[in-house]
Parts: C-alpha cells; structure tokens; sequence
C-alpha cells in the first residue's frame, strides 16, 4: 500500500471530497493520516466544517477505531520560506528575500518553482520520522491539482532537475522524483460516469503512464442509484399510459380518468425515465471507457443531501468496505 | 414560489448591445464554461453580430463541433450557422502566443536567444499561471484587430482563473522590482565587475540566489531576463491595456456556476472578487438547472406510494386480474382524486385543480365509467392481465425516479436561495439539465436558447415542492 495517495479528478468532480473520505479510510484502525491540500481553496477546512487551516499540521478529525486525520493547506511562500530556514538557516536573508519580491518571483512568475515546493513538501512528510525512527504519518493524502494538471505538476521537479543541473534545488529535486515514480506513490483519479471527466481521466492516465508516474485507481464519484432496469426501461415505452395511470392511482396519487391528478402524472414521470434511460446509455458507454483502463475500478454513491461531514464517514466506510484502504 | 428569487439576467439584451464587444466568461472547473461561452458566442452570431469564440481548454468533440479541433491560434470561421451574423473560433496555444509576443518585441536575434533559453522554453510551456497570461494577451490581440463586433472569452479552468486580473499587476511589480535589477545586474554590467556597484544586501542575494538554484541556472534566468529586458516594456503597456479593456464599459463578465455547494461558493468568490477589481460583473449563469413536470408530487409522497405499491404487488396482482375481469369494477382501485392534506397544501391544492378537489368522489365515479369504456377498446385489457404485477413495479420504480429527482431538486432550490440571500444584488440566468453531453451546434443552440429562456423546463411555480 502505498504511503503517498495523490488525487486527482477533473474540476467538479469532487476529488477534495474523495481525498479526504480516503484520508479518513485508511486512518481507521489507529493509524494516523496527513490530508495534504495545494491549491488554496481551504476545501478541506469546509468538508470537515472547521477554520481555514493554516500552514500547520492540524488535527481535524478522529477516525473510527481510534485513527487521526491531520491537515495541512501548503502555502507556497511560506513553505519556500519554511525550505530555506531547513536548508540553509536563511531566516533573516529569507525575509530580505521577501522585500525584494524574490519570494513572490519564485512562488509565481518562476517556471514550477511553486509546484516544486508543493510537492517537495508532501514528499518531505512522507519520509519524515518520529525520534522512535516511526514514521510520522503512516499515509499522506494529498488533494492535487486537477487531472489537466497532474503529470505536468508531479513531473515538474523532473524539469526542474533539467533546468537546474546541480546545487541543491537538483538533489531536492531528483530526492522528490524518486518518492514520486516509486511504489511508495500512488495516484488515483475521480471521475463522474460524464463523457468530459471519462474522456480527460483516460488522457490522464495516458499522460501518467508515459512520465511513468505510478496510476493507482479509478474512483468514480456521485454514481446514481440505478432505479430502473432495463426490463423497466423497456416496459416504459411498451406499458399503456393507462396502466401507469391505474397503478398511480391505486397507489393513492388521484384518480387514474383523463385529467385525473395520477393521470396527470404519466406525461413527465415518463419524461423523467426517457431522460433517466438516455442518461443510463451513455453511463454505460462511459463505464465501459474506464474499464478498458485497466485500473482497480470503485464506485461511490450520490449522496441524496448532498455533501456534509456524515456524508463524508459514509464514503471513507464505503472506501474501505471496497477494500480500498 | 420562492420569496428571495434572484434578480433575472437577460442575455439577449447583452448579447444584442451594440455596445457590448467583450464577454468574459469565468468560474471554476466542470461547471460547463466552455459550452456556455460557445454557445453564447453562437447565438450572438444567429442574432446577427460578427462574434470570434476564444476557448482554453474545449473537450474535444465541443471542439470538433466548432471546427477548431486543430490548435492553430488562428480564429476559424465555424461553418453552419443560420442568419447573417458570423462565428469565428479559436483554441487558445499557450506558447505560440507566448512566442509569437517575444518576436513581436524583440529583435530576430535577440528574439532567438530567448526562445532557445530553457528557461524560458520551461515557462512558455505552460507552468500554472502563464495560461491565465496568455489568454488575456490573445484577448488584447483579437481586440486590436477590431474585426469582430464582439470576443467571447473563455477563461482557464481554475480558481486562479481571475489571476489574469492580477497579471499586470504581478508583472509590473515585478519588473518594477529590485529582484529584476538584481537579476539583470551582472548581465548588464559585464559580469562581476558590475557587483561592486550593488549594495552588499544585493551581492548577498545573487550568492543565495546562486547557492539555491545552482550557477548555471541562475546564469539561464539571468540571460533570459537580459534578453527580455527591452520586450518587458511591451509586455507591461500591453498587460496594462488589457486590465483597462477588462475595466471599460463594453466588456461584461459572466460567471459561470451549477446549483451545487462547492460551484456557488467559487462563483461567490468570482463576484467579490470581481467587485473588488471593479470589473463590470453582468450576472452569474446557473448551469444544469432540474425541473420536474410533476413537481406538484412531492419526494416523500412518491416514496410512500413506491412502498405502498412494492408492498402490495403480490396480492395486488390476484385482485388486480379480478378486478379486471368484473365488469367496470377497476374504478374501485381508484383512490379518490385528492393528496394526503397533512403533505403540503398549498403548493398541491392550487387554484385551477379546485373542482378536482371539490367533490372527488363525484367526478371520480363519472372518470371510471369512461375509463373504463375506453380500456375495453384498446390495448390495455390484454396488458393488464399479462403484466400488471410488471406495471405496478414500472410504476414504483417511476415514482423512485421521481423522488430522487426531487430530493435533488430541492437541494439545488436550498443552494440557489443561500446564494440569491447572501448576493442578492446578483443578476441569474438559470439553464435547464440536458441528460446528456454537448457536442455539435445544434447543442449549442439548445443551450443558447436556455439560457435565454432562462429557466428550467418548467415555471417556476414547481421550484417548490411540499417543502
């Protein structure tokens, strides 16, 4: 099992909430979990409705059985600052750095700089260990950019490595390549049963596989109950409108005559189905896409209100009822 | 209806002023942005304006459906559309246009030297942010041209979306800055020679700056912005006129969002930060929009009956054949044409079902009679018998259909009124769910024309269910 859980999906998929379920899954059991997040959203803080985190390892949540959570909102500035305390004892040349704008150069206008640190930072507590010579954190989630992004962001201290062929920045940036290709690294990527997400996950995993950037699993999110068959999606163009109406009614929803309240009702609970069995098609025809991947495929329902923290132990038990963590 | 229904936001309106010659569209990922900003650009361009599409990041089959499948950087004429107005679009290439700017302002040779620089050959290549850039760089271009009535934007699919605004700003500090003085110093001066004028602060920097990034990439940075030097001048006036063109009155930003929690907290975000810059904000676009046509049904109620109906199928199937072999008795399954009171009785008894309601027992013996003469004439006689047991578990699983559409529903009404009370002030236009992707003109045009229908399938009378 992998120690480093990258995730990512296509914007509106939901991989902060994947990421965190995962992070709460695999910290059952007493084990203790860092939920990484790197894009300043401060999603995690509302997923787990609590402050915006800061750039500090925090506790955010207590799993069943005892486990941890931890979470950490990485702040480029501060963890380049953060790098250059560890590295060099620069505390007072980091902050003249600052004033001259060379921070804010580095974390925005230099070419990966700032998804070096980012990723940097999450290697960097993954190795790290306790004075027991344990390690800190038994796994490290991290919520990572979307999937248009990854491989270019967890290869980009390959690049950088390229860009900067000795001093330091190369050895930090080969010492991260190296967590990053190995089986210690997993990267998995939620998706919706959409021909967009299908589409962009399936360009992802090419993209991964040719960084050769270890492809962990397909979790597809906010699947939908399956309501109708396909006998009953049969039935919905061969059953008489009358019959409908006569079961309506028997069921107590009004009078099953023409223009009767249950009568009334035909028309657009039909509508929803037709609507209902377009949908199921292409979900078919998107789930087969994502089979062909080749990827331990999941699933995880739709939450029916919405998304909220009970939700959110919901999905991490359907994680690990799937024998994902 | 709902009491804090938002301000409507017309497009056509918008679309049709003369006046309006850019539209920026923004909001977070996979909230359908790039469809809105097409088909907004197509119907602009049936309604008769000359309009160009410039999209980021189009799924390909959206793309193919423009015709611009190939990244070219060129806007394309799209074939095929009604009226006289005209469509052009364009996929935005990141680094042609980053190169197309640096030999636009600097010499050829000079020019050379920076697009062989791997430093600059990493940042043209589309680190985050330089997409944000780049797609306001090729908005200020298209606008120059002042060939098209009015540039639909797409912009990239980010929360840093709105970095673009701070572009400018960022890369005129920047070159403002003493960190640029810094890195050009050496260059400029000839090398070490030049050190000595710095102050020791600066000679310390360049020494950490080196340890850091190590002498030979610290030599490509500081080559590369030597060469750019004299095209930064370029770049910041062109920056510069692009947040002003942001600023001025023919430009209006939409954002875009679908009735889900995380897409209206990014779209709330837009908005305040759009005020904050004093962007001319138009109104927010609310995507994938449900509706039910018997609405009036609500999620519980359907619910029960489904139960009611799984837990009577059985025996419902021997009386049900019975039923139908008694002559004209099947109307004694009919319940009386009213809804439970106690479920909610304003949005189920509503003025025009009034004599439905009045006497049901009355109107409902005379419906039996009728049904009851048509059923022996058509086909449901025969179906009864064979699939009844069948049709009562079609029809539970409708009506489970149903209650999950509406339990859907009803979270979206809760998102969309927590949006409409804390931004009241916000203009929407609401967009009906299609079941399915959008992939040629024709779903453009759907889209188009709802939004400028502005709002689900249905009136908006059914928005609220027997909550």
């Amino acid at each position: 099992m992998s120690r480093l859980q990258v995730v990512s999906g296509k914007g509106g998929t939901g991989k902060t909430t994947v990421a965190a379920a995962l992070a709460l899954a695999l910290a059952t059991e007493g084990k203790r979990t860092l939920l990484v997040e790197v894009e300043g959203r401060q999603g995690i803080a509302q997923l787990f409705e609590t402050e915006a985190l800061p750039y500090e390892e925090r506790k955010i949540a207590v799993a069943p059985g005892g486990g941890e959570v931890y979470a950490l909102a990485i702040d480029p500035e501060l963890a380049l600052l953060d790098y250059l305390q560890m590295f060099y004892k620069l505390g007072g040349a980091g902050r003249a750095l600052k004033k001259l704008g060379a921070i804010d150069f580095a974390t925005t206008v230099a070419p990966g700089l700032r998804d070096v640190l980012l990723t940097g930072k999450a290697c960097e507590a993954v190795r790290r260990k306790d004075k027991s010579g344990r390690f800190a954190y038994d796994y490290v989630v991290m919520d990572a950019p979307p999937t248009g992004r990854i491989t270019r962001f967890l290869n980009v201290n390959d690049e950088v490595a390229g860009l900067a062929k000795i001093g330091p920045i190369h050895n930090q940036a080969q010492a991260v390549m190296r967590v990053l290709k190995s089986p210690e690294t997993a990267v998995h990527l939620v998706t919706l049963l959409e021909e967009m997400p299908v589409q962009e996950t399936a360009d992802g995993i090419a993209e991964l596989r040719a960084a050769k950037l270890p492809v962990g699993r397909i979790i597809v999110n906010m699947v939908r109950p399956a309501l109708l068959d396909d006998t009953d999606l049969e039935l919905t163009t061969a059953v008489p409108r009358t019959a409908i109406a006569k079961s309506l009614s028997a069921a107590g929803l009004g009078g099953a005559r023409r223009g009767g309240l249950a009568e009334r009702l035909v028309d657009p609970l039909l509508q929803q189905a037709e609507e209902y069995a377009e949908r199921h098609t292409l979900e078919r025809e998107q789930r087969a896409v994502l089979t062909e991947q080749d990827l331990p495929l999941h699933e995880l329902p739709l939450l029916a209100d919405g998304m909220d923290l009970a939700g959110l132990y919901e999905l991490a038990a359907e994680l690990r009822t799937q024998g994902i963590s | 209806m709902s009491l804090n229904r938002a301000r409507v936001l017309d497009v056509d309106p918008l679309l049709d002023d003369p006046k309006t010659r850019i539209v920026v569209c923004c909001g977070s990922g996979g909230v359908g942005k790039t469809t809105t900003a097409a088909a907004l650009g197509l119907r602009a361009a049936e309604r008769g304006r000359k309009v160009v599409v410039l999209t980021i990041d189009p799924a390909r089959r959206l793309a193919q459906s423009m015709g611009i499948d190939s990244l070219d950087n060129t806007p394309r004429r799209v074939k095929g559309i009604e009226g006289d107005g005209e469509l052009h679009a364009m996929m935005l290439d990141m680094k042609r246009t980053f190169d197309e700017i640096v030999e636009a302002h600097a010499d050829p040779e000079r020019a050379a030297t920076i697009l062989n620089n791997p430093f600059y050959q990493s940042l043209s290549a589309g680190f985050a942010g330089t997409q944000e850039y780049m797609a306001m760089e090729k908005l200020g271009q298209l606008r120059a041209r002042d060939e098209w009535d009015l540039i639909v934007v797409d912009t990239p699919p980010s929360r840093s979306a709105l970095d673009f605004l701070d572009a400018p700003k960022r890369l005129g500090s920047f070159l403002d800055g003493r960190l640029i003085r810094l890195l050009t110093a050496p260059a400029k001066l000839g090398g070490r020679a030049g050190m000595k004028f710095l102050n020791v602060g600066m000679s310390m920097m360049t020494g950490t700056l080196g340890k850091l990034l190590g002498g030979q990439l610290l030599k490509d940075v500081q080559t590369f912005v030597a060469a750019m030097d004299t095209t930064f001048g370029g770049f910041r006036t062109r920056a510069d006129a692009t947040y002003k063109l942001l600023q001025a009155p023919g430009t209006s930003f939409l954002v875009v969002a679908a009735p889900e929690r995380d897409a209206l907290r990014e779209a709330a975000y837009f908005v305040e930060r759009l005020a904050a810059e004093d962007m001319p904000f138009a109104g927010l676009v609310l995507n994938r929009v449900h509706g039910s046509g018997a609405a009036q049904l609500s999620a519980e109620r359907a619910l029960a009956a489904a139960e009611d109906l799984d837990s009577a199928a059985a025996e419902n199937l021997d009386e049900a054949r019975i039923v139908d072999q008694g002559d004209g008795k099947a109307g004694l399954r009919n319940s009386p044409d009213t809804y439970d009171s106690s479920e909610s009785p304003a949005s189920e008894t509503p003025a025009p079902d009034g004599s439905d309601e009045g006497s049901p027992a009355a109107t409902d013996r005379i419906a039996v009679t009728d049904e009851h003469q048509t059923a022996t004439t058509d086909e449901d006689r025969t179906a009864a018998t064979d699939t009844d047991r069948t049709v009562e578990q079609l029809t539970s699983g409708l009506l489970r259909l149903h209650a999950e559409r509406m339990q859907l529903l009803s979270r979206e009404q809760r998102t969309r009124d927590r949006f409409a009370a804390l931004h009241p002030e916000v203009a929407v236009a609401e967009v009906a769910a299609l079941p399915g992707d959008v992939h040629d003109l024709a779903g453009l045009r759907d889209i188009g024309d709802r939004l400028a229908a502005n709002r689900p399938e249905l009136p908006e009378t059914t928005l609220e269910p027997g909550a």
